[in-house]
């Protein structure tokens, strides 16, 4: 057999497929001594999860814990009011990805700003900039750039094309995170007097794109320092049943590995030309603020000192609220990506907090584990 | 946010580092500045993120993949089938032979 497109789609999300790993966990599960806390950390497992249903198809031996892999969800509104202050400035057009329209800041979110008079524009791809910037060459471009290791890169390559073609009106504001701080963040408190914050997750389904530019290899600690299981799994629904059959069995045949199903695209060592192109521009800053989470160590991204000139947080220093911003009071989304509620457990969700207009950051992008719920069903696991 | 899609590179482009992938029936294109020089070939499978070719998906892992999964389902359905044969054998009501 040769491969075709449609095996891509098709054959990794057969019903029978999915159906038969269901009956392959069931049974394994049956050895478990006992029930087991899954985090799938990226919010496109999530999505994946409640999509398809796949809380019902697993023993109640098997549970899910929704991660805070969700770019948009974890942004803090302190960065979303730089992008406000920013887009309001005369002559500049703020550019950032589509997902970041709703997400509410202290003054609004940037649809907000647009019916302000703001010039913010949404992009598929970070390098319609260029397109932009030669339209305006009277107006500054800034590219409010978020996302994981896996869209990274591309900021990165967008600021190597800057350079390499003097392009002089495109500026960025980084808000780049990283996954394996972040997973750290999670079960280790940091302090040698407390065990954990969380002793809920016991294993971990490792993110699909993250690992595709990063490589497996940046899980190996979880395995080793911290006795959790990663299976990097791949976002189709087969994908994620044999992955989590692959953490099933790490635990019945007492094994604590770190393991890729996603094998079609993930290796170890992952992207090396797109780390290169990170590592040339950015570096790790010491303190990220996440939203609902607070402050993560090395777990976001900025600009070398080098590329000062580009970076609109150091050129607009003066004019970018510094101030802390809370979180809404009845807002549980900080329980949430800690894995110890669950949505449906927020007295606010789906009354007060919709996808429509959203008080907390799990219900901002379809990624996150309040929308996915509210799109797909108030489901109880497991019920 | 992560997720892509993945494609088949139809074409590409030197001068502007740029591929023109299919994504079952859609072309479009996509920056080539993430992959090695020479690496993408036209045929290739790729997956494609806000506007880039993050990397290529290996042929002969899919294939395996797809491979365990019917072995999986046949294993299955072997079982089914010797379940359902127990079944028959222990049923009360089924007429003996002699």
């Amino acid at each position: 057999m040769s491969l075709e497109l449609k095996n891509l789609y098709d054959d990794f999300r057969k019903p029978d497929t999915i159906k038969a790993y269901a009956k392959l966990i069931k049974k394994e599960a049956k050895k478990l001594k006992n029930s087991i806390n899954i985090m799938e950390v990226c919010g496109g497992h999530t999505h994946t999860i409640m999509k398809f249903g796949l809380p019902q198809l697993m023993p109640k031996n098997v549970k899910f814990i929704h991660g805070p892999g969700c770019p948009v969800c974890v942004m803090p509104k302190e960065r979303i009011d730089h992008a406000y202050v920013l887009a309001m400035q005369k002559n500049v057009i703020l550019v950032t990805l589509g997902d970041m329209i709703k997400v509410p800041g202290s003054n609004g979110n940037l649809q907000d700003a647009r019916a302000k008079g703001a010039d913010v524009r949404y992009v598929y791809s970070p390098m319609q900039c260029i397109k932009i910037a030669q339209e305006n060459e009277d107006k500054k471009v800034i590219f409010f750039a978020i996302g994981f290791e896996t869209t990274t890169p591309m900021t990165a390559a967008l600021v190597n094309t800057v350079i390499k073609k003097d392009i002089k009106n495109i500026f960025f504001h980084i808000n780049h995170v990283t996954v394996p701080e972040v997973m750290v963040e999670l079960i280790d408190s940091r302090d040698v007097h407390v065990d954990s914050y969380n002793n809920q997750i016991d294993a971990f389904l490792g993110p699909s794109h993250v690992s595709v530019i990063s490589g497996a290899s940046i899980y190996d600690k979880f395995p080793k320092q911290y006795n959790k299981p990663v299976v990097v799994t791949g976002f189709e629904p087969v994908d994620m049943m044999e992955g989590i059959y692959m953490i099933l069995l790490q635990v019945t045949q007492n094994r604590c590995e770190n393991e890729i199903q996603y094998n079609r695209v993930v290796s170890y060592e992952g992207n090396l030309t797109a780390q290169k192109l990170m590592e040339k521009y950015f570096e790790k800053v010491s303190l990220f603020k996440w939203r609902g989470l607070g402050n993560v160590p090395e777990s976001g991204l900025k600009l070398k000192d080098t590329y000062q000139s580009l970076d609109a947080e150091h050129i607009y220093k003066d004019i970018l609220p510094i101030d802390e911003v809370e979180d809404h009071k009845l807002c549980i989304c900080g329980d949430i990506l800690r894995g110890i509620a669950h949505p449906n457990e927020c007295t606010i969700f789906g009354t007060a907090c919709k996808p429509t207009s959203p008080l907390g950051s799990c219900m901002v992008s379809s990624e996150g584990a309040c929308a996915a719920y509210y799109k797909y069903g108030n489901l109880n696991q497991n019920e | 946010m992560c997720l892509s899609i993945p494609s088949k590179v139809v074409k590409i482009h030197k001068e502007t580092n740029v591929a023109t992938v299919d994504t079952m029936g859609v072309k479009r294109d996509a920056s080539l500045d993430l992959m090695e020089e020479n690496d993408v070939q036209i045929g290739d499978y790729v997956l494609l993120h806000i506007g880039f070719i993050m990397n290529k998906i290996d042929e002969e892992d899919a294939l395996a993949s797809i491979e365990t999964y019917r072995e999986i389902l046949e294993i299955m359905d072997e079982e089914d089938r010797q379940k359902a044969i127990l079944e028959d054998d222990e049923c009360p009501n089924r007429i003996k032979e002699e």
